[in-house]
């Protein structure tokens, strides 16, 4: 892995398209500032393993009603008139 | 078409319409074609269930039932990987996660199943909006999105009168 030392407002290159710009330090938190075009995606790499962590928990589903949880909404709805 | 469904045990589809997820569900990933099932009453929800597997069933719903204005921002990459420039051109569904405490159920606004109705080709994309989640409690959220609802129909009715 390449490791670099950079400083507040300094910034690397990721090829010619992407730009990470160190916007702020602070303790143990940077701040990162990503220039990248729109056909890049950039998340955070927790989103991923969030996104599976409920999809594993949504597969669980043991309702084969889903008129209780239709019920439920009827319900909100009627007390909120 | 046969079907072993996990909602409706076997049942007959007589067209069946097959959505290819070419990357999967993440989490699913080997798990690559789905159909969306109807429950038998009138119902907000569907049932995106997988004709590979018939224990791989998700719950999924329209954002906009209960969230405002919901406006993801997908990258041009996954918009094209299914063959759509725009996100119009997609339908788009979240996967709803149903606890003990039904009430609590909430949907995954950050991640959403866009569906290009044209060839079928769906994916699970990452929004890149901060105000999206993977958890939105859909009861909680339907009463803002009313009141918001509500307040632009309003605000219209002032600006005509």
């Amino acid at each position: 892995m390449l490791v670099l030392a950079r400083k507040r407002d300094q910034s690397i290159m990721i090829g010619d398209e992407v730009e990470v710009v160190i916007v702020d330090i602070h303790g143990d938190q940077v701040k990162l500032g990503i220039n990248a075009p729109r056909h890049i995606a950039v998340h955070r790499r927790e989103v991923y393993e969030e996104v599976q962590k409920e999809n594993i928990m949504a597969a669980k589903i043991k309702t084969k009603e889903v008129s209780k949880l239709d019920l439920l909404l009827k319900n909100k709805l009627s007390k909120e008139k | 078409m046969k079907l072993k469904s996990k909602p409706f045990g076997e049942i007959e589809i007589e067209n069946p319409v097959i959505i290819e997820i070419k990357e999967g569900i993440i989490g699913f990933e080997a798990k690559k074609k789905y159909v969306l099932l109807d429950s038998k009453e009138e119902s907000v929800f569907k049932w995106l269930q997988s004709t590979d597997d018939p224990d791989l069933a998700f719950i999924v719903i329209s954002p906009e039932v209960f969230h405002y204005n919901y406006k993801p921002e997908i990258s041009e990459k996954d918009l094209n990987s299914i063959g759509i420039e725009n996100l119009k051109e997609a339908i788009c569904l979240a996967i709803v996660v149903v606890p003990e405490d039904p009430s609590r159920m909430s949907a995954n606004l950050q991640a959403p199943i866009i569906i290009n109705p044209k060839n079928l080709l769906a994916k699970q994309v990452i929004s890149t909006n901060p105000q999206y989640m993977v958890r939105h409690y859909i009861l909680d959220e339907m009463q803002d999105s009313i009141f918001r609802q509500e307040k632009v129909a309003n605000r219209n009715k002032e600006n005509i009168s």
